[in-house]
C-alpha cells in the first residue's frame, strides 16, 4: 500500500518515558476519526538520539521534526499538518522560520556535526519490521559474504578496514576474528556483548531498540568467517524494550530464512538464541560473560587461554559488543577504502557516545573519530545549563578518567584518551560542571566497583574497599596527606595485579581525577574545605554580614544554640558548635545564610 | 507478572519451566528468571525445586542467586522503586531523590514498606540518561525529577490504591 505521508514517532527508552506511547495512540485515533489513516502512516522507530527533546516525531515527505511532542499537540498535528498541509512551526526543531523544514536542521550543531553509521537505521525505520532493515540496505552484506566471498576474505576485508573494538579497549576487530577462525575446534560459538552495564551509557541498546536486524546480520556473517553455527546475544534484563525488540527480529529472520540452516541456499547454517542478564556489571568482562552464558555465578576466568582458542563451553570463542557488529554491514557494503577514509591513522570510522549530565541536549550521538571534545560539549551538546562553567569529562565509566577542560581540544579517539589517563570505553560522556566535586565523583566510581567486584581475586576485593574507605575517609574531611600517597600505592598494585579488566581498570578514576584535579584533594585533606561545596561533611555555614538584617529567626531556630547576634544587627555562627542540618539556611528570610 | 495465587498453580507453572529448560546448557538463569516472575522472589523452597528438577546443588543455585542483582531473597513490594544512581543521574542530584523517597515512604533503601505497597532500591543505569535524573515505579519510568515532585507521585499510587479498594 502506498501511502501519502508518514509520521515517524521515537519508540526508544527515553521517548517512551516520555509517553511517546500516548502519542501514537491519540494520532491513530484521530487518523482515523479524520477518515485518513488508509493515506497515513504511523512508524515506531528507534531513537533519534536527542533525548532532551523528546518525544521527537518526524513528519515525511517534508521531514518536519517536531520536538517535546505531547498529547495535546495532536489534533493540531493533524488537523494542520497532515489534514491541511501546514506545518505547524512552533513545535518545529532547530530553524522556525526555515523556507524549507526539511533544511530546518541544517544549523542544528546537534544533527550536523555527526556521521551516523551503527545508528544509521535509528530513528529510520521500524525496528519491528524486518521488510523495513531489508529496504535500507539489510542482509545484502550477509548474501553477498555468503555467495561471492570465502571465509578468509572477509576477515582481510574487516582487517584492511581497521575496525577496532567498540566495547572499551579497542583491539582490532579483524584480528580477533581471524584468531577465532584460526582455532581448532568442532564447535565454535559467535557472541554478542549486550550487557551494556557502564553508568551513563546506552549505545548499545538504542542500537538493539532501533536496528536489532543489523546485528543479527554481522553476527551471521561472523559465523560464516569462523565457522560457528550458534550464536548467544547476552543482554541485560534491565533493557526490556530491546529484549523484546531482538526477540521479534530473530523470530522474523528465522520466518524469513536468514536465520537457522542453508542460508541464502549455501550450506551455511547459523542460530542464535538471547541470554539475559541478571544485574552483575562484572558480567561485561569477556570470560565472565562466558561462565555466565554457561548458568554459573558470572566470575571471570584467567587469560591465557584466551577465549578464540577456549571460550563458552571451553570452545573457541568469537566475542564482540552491539556497536562493533552493527559496524560491519555497512562496511562489507561500502567497502574497507570508504571506512578508511573515516576517523583518524589509527582509529578509523566513527563512535557513539551517550552524552548526559550537565548539558543542554542530553542524548546519543555517533562522531568521525578526531571530533575534538569541545565540538562534542558546545556544537552537538549545546553547552553546559545555567551559564556553568566546564569542568571535566568524564568517560569509559568506572574504568576510565576525565578530561579536564584543558584537554577540551583533544581529538577524541582511542590513543588520544589513553594518553590523557583515561580510555575510549563504550562510549559513555558524562559532562561535569564547577559544581561537581572531583573527588566525590572518584568515590562514586569506587563505591560501584566495591559493590560489583565479584571478589575472586584479593586485589580487586580488598584493594577496592580499602581505596573507598580512604575517599570516604578525606570527604568526610579526615583526611590526611599522607592518604594520597596511599591512594596511589594501592591503585598501582591493583592494577598490576587483579584478575579481569574491571580491577586492572577501576583505579583509574581515582587515579585521572588525581593527575588533574589534585588541588581538590590537597583543599579536602590540608584546609578540610570542599571547593564545590558538595562533600556535606566540609561544609560551614556562614552569615553574609550585609545581608544579615539581625531578626533573630535563625538564632531560635539553631537547636544546638550556635547562633549568636544582637537584635538588628549582624549573627555569626559559632562552627565548633555547628552540625550542619541548615535549618538556619531554611529559616533565614534574607538570604542572608550560605554554605562555602 | 503472573496472576494467579495458589501454591498448587505456582507449582505446577515452575515445573513446567524447568521441564522447558531441562535439556538446555546454562539453563540455571534463564529459569531462576521465570521462577521470579511467577512468585516475585526466589524462597528457598523454590531455590531447592529448581536444583532439584535441574539436578544441581542447591548450593550452586544460593551461589547463582545471590551473585546477581536481580535476584531477590526477599518479597518485593507490589510497587517496585527503582532510584536510578547510574552517573548521569548521579551529578544530577538522584542522590536527593532516594533520600526524598526514603523519607516520605519511612523505609530504607533495600527495604519494603509494612503494607507491602512500596520497595525502594537505588539500581544501576537504566540507560535513560537523557531524562536523568530518573525513578522507574514497576515499568513506568518518571524523568527530570526533582525532590519535590516525590511526594505527588507516591500520592497518585496510594490513590490509586485506595480507590481499588
Amino acid at each position: 500500500m502506498i501511502y501519502r505521508s508518514h509520521v515517524l514517532i521515537c519508540a526508544g527508552t527515553g521517548c517512551t518515558a516520555s509517553k511517546s506511547t500516548d502519542i501514537e495512540e491519540a494520532l491513530h485515533k484521530l487518523l482515523v476519526e479524520h477518515g485518513i489513516d488508509k493515506e497515513v502512516k504511523i512508524v515506531k522507530t528507534g531513537c533519534f538520539g536527542l533525548c532532551e527533546k523528546g518525544p521527537i516525531m518526524v513528519i515525511y515527505p517534508e521531514g518536519a521534526t517536531y520536538s517535546r511532542v505531547s498529547v495535546k499537540d495532536v489534533p493540531e498535528i493533524v488537523e494542520e499538518h497532515l489534514v491541511k498541509g501546514r506545518i505547524v512551526k512552533h513545535l518545529l526543531l532547530g530553524d522556525k522560520d526555515a523556507e524549507d523544514v526539511a533544511k530546518s536542521l541544517e544549523n542544528v550543531g546537534f544533527f550536523s556535526k555527526q556521521k551516523r553509521i551503527a545508528l544509521r537505521n535509528c530513528g529510520v525505520i521500524n525496528p519491528e519490521n524486518i521488510d523495513e532493515y531489508i529496504a535500507h540496505d539489510g542482509y545484502r552484506a550477509l548474501a553477498k559474504v555468503l555467495t561471492e566471498m570465502e571465509p578468509n576474505e572477509v576477515i582481510d576485508l574487516l582487517k584492511k578496514s581497521g575496525l577496532r573494538g567498540r566495547g572499551g579497549a579497542g583491539f582490532p576487530a579483524g584480528l580477533k576474528w581471524q584468531f577465532a577462525a584460526q582455532a581448532e575446534g568442532d564447535q565454535k560459538y559467535v557472541c554478542c556483548n549486550a550487557d551494556e552495564g557502564d553508568p551513563g551509557a546506552f549505545m548499545d541498546r538504542s542500537v538493539l531498540e532501533g536496528d536489532p536486524h543489523s546485528v543479527l546480520e554481522a553476527m551471521t556473517i561472523a559465523g560464516y568467517a569462523i565457522g560457528a553455527d550458534q550464536g548467544y546475544i547476552y543482554v541485560r534484563a534491565e533493557y526490556p524494550i530491546a529484549v523484546e525488540r531482538l526477540n521479534i527480529a530473530i523470530r522474523q529472520a528465522r520466518e524469513y530464512g536468514l536465520l537457522g540452516d542453508n542460508i541464502f541456499g549455501t550450506d551455511f547454517s547459523f542460530n542464535i538464541d538471547l541470554r539475559l542478564g541478571a544485574g552483575a556489571f562484572v558480567c561485561g568482562e569477556e570470560t565472565a560473560l562466558m561462565t555466565s552464558i554457561e548458568g554459573h555465578r558470572g566470575e571471570p576466568r584467567t587469560r591465557p587461554p584466551f577465549p578464540a582458542v577456549k571460550g563458552l563451553f571451553g570452545k573457541p570463542t568469537l566475542l564482540n559488543n552491539v556497536e562493533t557488529y552493527a559496524n560491519i554491514p555497512v562496511i562489507i557494503n561500502k567497502g574497507y577504502e570508504w571506512f578508511n577514509t573515516i576517523g583518524t591513522e589509527k582509529s578509523k570510522g566513527t563512535k557513539v557516545f551517550a552524552v548526559g549530565g550537565k548539558i543542554n541536549n542530553t542524548g546519543l550521538v555517533e562522531i568521525p573519530m578526531g571530533t575534538t571534545l569541545r565540538e562534542v560539549i558546545y556544537e552537538i551538546g549545546g553547552g553546559i545549563p545555567n551559564g556553568k562553567k566546564f569542568k571535566a569529562a568524564q568517560t569509559g565509566g568506572p574504568s576510565g578518567g576525565c578530561i579536564p577542560a584543558s584537554h577540551i581540544d583533544t581529538p577524541i579517539d582511542y590513543d588520544s584518551l589513553n594518553e590523557l589517563g583515561s580510555m575510549m570505553g563504550s562510549g559513555g560522556l558524562i559532562v561535569m560542571d564547577e559544581d561537581n566535586c572531583m573527588v566525590d565523583i572518584a568515590k562514586f566510581f569506587l563505591e560501584f566497583t566495591v559493590d560489583e567486584s565479584c571478589g575472586k581475586c584479593p586485589p580487586c576485593r580488598i584493594g577496592t574497599k580499602r581505596m573507598y574507605e580512604i575517599l570516604d575517609k578525606i570527604t568526610q574531611g579526615k583526611g590526611e596527606e599522607s592518604d594520597i600517597e596511599k591512594l596511589e600505592i594501592l591503585a598501582d598494585n591493583i592494577k598490576k595485579s587483579a584478575l579481569c579488566g574491571l580491577g586492572q581498570t577501576a583505579p583509574n578514576p581515582v587515579l585521572s581525577t588525581l593527575r588533574y584535579f589534585r588541588d581538590e584533594y590537597l583543599a579536602h585533606v590540608r584546609d578540610k574545605k570542599c571547593p564545590a561545596g558538595v562533600c556535606k561533611a566540609l561544609l560551614q555555614y556562614v552569615v553574609i554580614a550585609e545581608k544579615c538584617k539581625g531578626c533573630t529567626l535563625c538564632a531560635k531556630k539553631c537547636p544546638v544554640g550556635a547562633i549568636s547576634g544582637e537584635v538588628r544587627k549582624p549573627h555569626s555562627i559559632d562552627v565548633s558548635k555547628c552540625i550542619k542540618c541548615g535549618v538556619c539556611m531554611e529559616a533565614c528570610k534574607f538570604d542572608a545564610i550560605i554554605t562555602q | 507478572m503472573g496472576v494467579c495465587c495458589c501454591k498448587e498453580s505456582k507449582e505446577q507453572k515452575l515445573d513446567e519451566i524447568i521441564a522447558k529448560y531441562k535439556d538446555t546448557r546454562g539453563a540455571l538463569i534463564p529459569v531462576l528468571h521465570e521462577a521470579q516472575e511467577i512468585y516475585g522472589y526466589l524462597p528457598m523452597g523454590v531455590q531447592k525445586r529448581i536444583a532439584e528438577g535441574l539436578n544441581v546443588s542447591l548450593a550452586d543455585v544460593y551461589g547463582v542467586v545471590t551473585f546477581y542483582t536481580q535476584f531477590s531473597l526477599e518479597p518485593k513490594g507490589k510497587y517496585k522503586i527503582n532510584v536510578c544512581m547510574g552517573t548521569a543521574c548521579y551529578v544530577k542530584g538522584s542522590g536527593d531523590i532516594l533520600n526524598k523517597l526514603s523519607d516520605v515512604l519511612k523505609i530504607k533503601n533495600g527495604q519494603c514498606t509494612e503494607d507491602g505497597l512500596f520497595s525502594l532500591d537505588a539500581c544501576r543505569c537504566i540507560g535513560a540518561c537523557g531524562l536523568a535524573p530518573v525513578i522507574m515505579i514497576n515499568e513506568d519510568v518518571y524523568g527530570r525529577l526533582t525532590a519535590d515532585d516525590i511526594p505527588d507521585i507516591i500520592k497518585s499510587y496510594k490513590e490509586k490504591e485506595a480507590e481499588a479498594v
